[in-house]
């Protein structure tokens, strides 16, 4: 597997090299793939986080199994942006080892050039994501 | 050749009849010469994912406030942004967008501030169009380059700073956010990001009307009766009053400029911008906290 920082270079190498309407092109891209969420949280969706820093009903959940960090994410279909931001973390995140996840650089949301395309206000919720993402990986490892 | 107006009977009952037009007109309206559909989002994304045929987008962040300052668009980068869309300066605007048409309402509010005189909301916005299960493209539609004029932006008719609202303090004012930003339990709207603001509470004075209250279950805006016995009934305003409405940083208050102003005839409305966002960290000014409007000497 790539580690995290080169995956994370290639991918913000990608959104730089982009003009502003192909990044969001990309962004919205993230955003249809992102996975929906298993029977077993769909069933109980009081097991997923609210992410209160996103501007819609945005809730995570981290699950760590033998030092594997497996993210699951529920984001309304209408806010396809904060889909996008959610996506971005899962296809970074999802998969790697509880240390890899813990220490991911609080600094992604920053660098993938997105700030001009959708604006600084917008990228808080991904930062949001990402906080408690590895707070929940801290509390479960 | 001005475009005809929408003769919808409920459109019709409200002072200004000429800003509102129906989903069926849009439907109605999409080729002809003239009109330009402006889909106006919180998530920008959501154009991409379908708008409606031949819709152009303007984005309340990224396209309308200028990128340094926390000011709109200097004049020239308005008439660059609108001569980009399609828009000259007679031409009939249609904007729509999510969430009950809050920003979509805020642009229109902005486009007010260059003049543009024939600029229209569609009734129910975004959300209505979807639900009647109405056209969507994904398509990106090719647009003429038109030569929109430059025109010096007027604030002083419909907004509001920050050493007017303090002069106006004793005056109407309008808290358009939830209850308990209102109240000073929370300074950001429940489920929203935290703009910034340092106090919690609302301007000395201001009532509080939810800006939801003046929309039904489909994101239309209520009859023009239910609107007067909202504003006029049950919070007392009277047509001749000069009200000042804010929120957090004046998109939900722009919602509520347009329901008090074209809706209901009030002539002298204006939106303070800076909103919460400024007043709640300005030094030294007075802030009331809890269900009480309250007064300067509180």
């Amino acid at each position: 597997m790539t580690s995290l920082n080169d995956q994370l270079e290639t991918l913000a190498q990608d959104f730089a090299a982009l003009s502003v309407p192909q990044r969001l092109d990309l962004l919205l891209e993230f955003a249809d793939a992102l996975p929906e969420v298993p029977q077993h949280l769909t069933e109980h969706p009081d097991l997923l986080e609210r992410v209160v820093e996103c501007q819609s009903p945005v809730f995570l959940l981290v699950e760590v199994q033998d030092d594997v960090v497996t993210i699951h994410f529920t984001v309304p279909r209408e806010a396809p942006t904060t889909r996008g931001f959610a996506s971005i973390l899962h296809s970074l995140l999802n998969g790697r080892t509880v240390d890899e996840v813990a220490t991911a650089s609080d600094l992604i949301p920053d660098s993938l050039s997105l700030s001009a395309a959708v604006s600084p206000l917008r990228l808080r919720g991904m930062r949001g994501m990402l906080a408690r993402i590895k707070r929940q990986v801290e509390q479960k490892r | 050749m001005p475009i005809g107006f929408d003769t919808d009977a409920k459109i019709n009952e409200y002072a200004h009849p000429e800003v509102l037009v129906t989903t069926s007109w849009v439907a109605e309206n999409l080729n002809t010469p003239g009109v330009v559909i402006v889909e106006s989002d919180e998530d920008l994304l959501l154009y991409q994912t379908g708008h409606i045929p031949g819709a152009v987008r303007i984005d309340w962040h990224t396209d309308l406030n200028d990128p340094v300052r926390r000011d709109y668009l200097s004049d020239d980068a308005f008439a660059a942004l609108l001569s980009s869309r399609g828009i000259s300066r007679d031409t009939t605007v249609i904007l729509y967008g999510d969430k009950s048409n809050w920003w979509a309402s805020y642009t229109l509010w902005a486009f007010k501030l260059w003049g543009h005189s024939d600029v229209r909301l569609m009734d129910g916005g975004r959300d209505k169009w979807v639900a009647e299960g109405r056209e969507l493209s994904q398509e990106a539609p090719e647009v003429p380059q038109a030569s929109y004029p430059l025109i010096k932006r007027d604030d002083s008719a419909l907004r509001a700073f920050r050493d007017e609202v303090r002069a106006h303090l004793g005056s109407p004012l309008i808290d358009v956010r939830s209850p308990q930003e209102y109240s000073g339990e929370r300074t950001h709207m429940p489920d929203y990001p935290d703009e910034g603001a340092l106090r919690a509470g609302h301007i000395p004075g201001a009532i509080s009307v939810p800006w939801a209250k003046a929309t039904n279950e489909d994101k239309s805006f209520r009859s023009r009766a239910e609107l007067e016995a909202l504003y006029l009934g049950e919070n007392g305003l009277t047509p001749g009053d000069n009200v000042i409405v804010y929120c957090r940083i004046g998109e939900r208050s722009s919602h509520s400029w347009f329901v008090l102003h074209f809706l209901l005839g009030l002539p002298n409305i204006r939106n303070y911008d800076g909103s919460w966002t400024e007043w709640g960290s300005l030094v030294g000014v007075p802030i009331v906290q809890g269900t009480e409007p309250g007064s300067i000497n509180n």
